[in-house]
């Protein structure tokens, strides 16, 4: 299977690639070739060690969006059991984009909503990538809804690159669905542990990405605008999103200094996609451990911290005398 | 998607002000020409008429206190936090540095921060009352705007006042990261947790309303108004242009089309917004209508 090679990682990947094609030589026939060999060898695992242990904040940005790496229907296969999924808005149709179930995670019932990308271009298609239409919102919310009823435990689980832009999706009040999930979910008298395993794309991802522990990968990012649109309103430049990135504080461990993310997953050297099932299951152990915490909690003091959680995100200046 | 660039365009054809000499030899500030109808005003007139065009109705942009007085009772507005105002907390440096666009909107508007919020009464009924404005930095939502707001439903709902909110945002500040996306929640929850109070929220969206005020607490309104004219959206229209790859229909995201497709209640014109607004009030507060008219002598 040929691999998904990220911009960054060619150097390393070229040198790999000739390593290979070393070892495929009769070592009987050239024997000077075995010291050559050990020392790509040594080369190719200075190289990688460097490179993914430093990784900047547009390489994340890269890692997140891996065609590889582990997506929500993973995490919903590898952990939970029972899973009956919802689907419709009630108003309008049934957003594939994003996904809500009933589930179970080890001995606790919960509702799972989460942005869905798909694993082949065919089923990316049908998903739209991940970036949800109003409906996705709409049934996003229709899941929040009923779990405050019916007192589930909400996971969600964040990867697109944000709201679709299309001219229905303005017509069919894009805003007001993104709005009113967030009103919503300020407000649900369940816990509501959050884990952005990918991509955080703005409004789209904040709709269903706020609540009582934020869980994020090492290498996902969460952001108001994408790198590259945020290049070219700066720079005119979308090939400018490296310095965007690095300028818009997105990274799992920007949040976790902001206080605006509670702890870090950490992914295997190269990123998630490198070994799926690990990260998965320790994801799982995270989010199984924050619903133990928080399910002590009765609604009115989950409420009451989650809106002060929420007001206290946002630093400014204030004059005093005022 | 330049949306702010696209606006800037868009500003400048709809919004001119003649200031200083201009090109067709008006003196600086006293006359001004409409974008519509081509006609040169007398600034006085133009004032009288809350900035809209006598002859087309074309509504000139206004700026934030301008929009509160012509809303609530004549020197009733007294303004809360006042000091509160946008740090840098990211030192957020790219292509220009943070603080010199902060520096540069407080010089041009006099404003410490895009919104202007406070308590004031209309038609006797008290109101927390804000009024966002375009010319500091596109009226972007950074962590000062999200925390104004945010006290604004707070106070509003600890004192019994409606809120009456006049929007207009270029959307989340780009400046404070993810900060700013945060605001976008902060703000839905205080409004969400206002609304539970019972109180009324009217939102009057004015040109122009985008992304991430837009899909937060601006929608969030018991009463949505749009002045004529407005465009309000989500994404920006470049953004939608380069997505569907064809050109947009006429009138795409005006206040208008809003109406049409069931997301706002009405637009209207700048003339009569405060006599609805206080009419959505009465009923909302439950006031007692006013007298009406006595029947005269014979009329069934
Ligand atoms: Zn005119």
């Amino acid at each position: 299977m040929a691999r998904f090679v990220m911009e960054f990682e060619r150097p390393l990947v070229e040198l790999e690639e000739k390593l290979a094609d070393l070892k495929k030589i009769d070592l009987a026939a050239m024997p000077d070739l075995a010291a050559e060999i050990t020392d790509l060898e040594n080369e190719v695992e200075r190289l990688r060690q460097t490179m993914y242990q430093a990784l900047s904040p547009w390489e994340k940005v890269q890692v997140s969006r891996h065609p590889e790496r582990p997506k929500t229907p993973d995490y919903l296969e590898q952990l939970f059991t029972d899973v009956v999924e919802l689907r419709g808005d009630r108003a309008f149709g049934d957003d594939e984009a994003i996904v809500t179930a009933l589930a179970t995670l080890g001995d606790r019932r919960v509702m799972v909503i989460g942005h869905r990308k798909g694993r082949t271009t065919k089923e990316n298609v049908k998903r739209n990538f991940g970036s949800p239409h109003p409906e996705g919102f709409r049934k996003a919310e229709r899941a929040m809804r009923l779990a405050a009823k019916f007192r589930l435990p909400v996971v969600t689980f964040l990867d697109t690159a944000g709201a679709a832009p299309g001219l229905e999706d303005e017509e069919r009040g894009q805003a007001w669905a993104i709005a009113n999930c967030l009103a919503t979910l300020s407000a649900l008298p369940v816990p509501v542990v959050v884990v952005a395993i990918g991509e955080g794309g703005s409004g789209g991802a904040l709709a269903i990405g706020f609540g009582d522990r934020l869980i994020m990968l090492e290498n996902a990012y969460y952001s108001v605008i994408s790198p590259e649109m945020c290049a070219v309103i700066l720079y005119k430049d979308a090939a400018r999103a490296a310095e965007s990135a690095a300028a818009l504080s997105l990274t799992a461990q920007d949040l976790l200094g902001l206080g605006i993310a509670d702890e870090i997953v950490a992914e295997p050297l190269g990123g998630a996609h490198r070994d799926a099932e690990a990260v998965v299951a320790a994801a799982g152990e995270r989010i199984a451990a924050a619903l133990a915490e928080l399910g002590g909690l009765d609604a009115a003091a989950l409420v009451e911290r989650r809106y002060e959680r929420l007001r206290a995100i946002g630093e400014f200046v204030e004059a005093t005398g005022t | 998607m330049p949306i702010n660039d696209w606006f800037k365009q868009r500003e400048t054809r709809r919004y001119t002000v003649t200031s200083g000499a201009s090109s067709d030899g008006l003196p600086d500030g006293v006359w001004r020409r409409c974008p519509e109808c081509k006609r040169t005003l007398y600034q006085g007139e133009v004032a009288r008429t809350l900035s809209v065009c006598p002859h087309c109705g074309h509504h000139f942009e206004l700026i934030a206190r301008d929009r509160i007085e012509a809303l609530a009772d004549e020197g009733s507005f007294v303004e809360a936090d006042a000091g509160v105002t946008s740090g840098d907390p990211l030192r957020f440096c790219a292509a220009k540095p943070y603080t010199e666009s902060l520096e540069k909107a407080r010089a041009s508007s006099g404003l410490a921060e895009a919104v202007v919020t406070g308590r004031a009464t209309i038609e006797g009924l008290p109101v927390a009352i804000g009024a966002m404005d375009f010319r500091f930095v596109g009226a972007s939502m950074g962590s000062a705007v999200g925390e104004k707001v945010a006290r604004l439903f707070e106070l509003a709902l600890a004192e019994r006042r409606a809120v009456v909110l006049i929007i207009a945002s270029g959307g989340a500040r780009m400046q404070e990261g993810v900060l700013s996306l945060m605001q976008m929640a902060k703000t839905a929850a205080a409004a969400e947790r206002f609304s539970a109070g019972g109180l009324p929220f009217v939102s009057i969206l004015v040109h122009p309303t985008f992304g991430g005020v837009t899909a937060s607490f601006a929608v969030l309104a018991d009463v949505i108004f749009a002045e004529p004219g407005a465009t309000v959206g989500f994404a920006g229209p470049r953004l939608v242009e380069q997505t569907i790859r064809r050109s947009l229909p006429k009138g795409f995201q005006s206040a208008e089309s809003l109406v049409e497709h069931g997301m706002i209640d009405d637009v209207v014109p700048r003339g009569e917004l405060r006599e609805r607004v206080t009419t959505v009030l009465a009923y909302l507060m439950h006031r007692a209508p006013a007298a009406p008219a006595a029947f005269s002598e014979g009329e069934v």
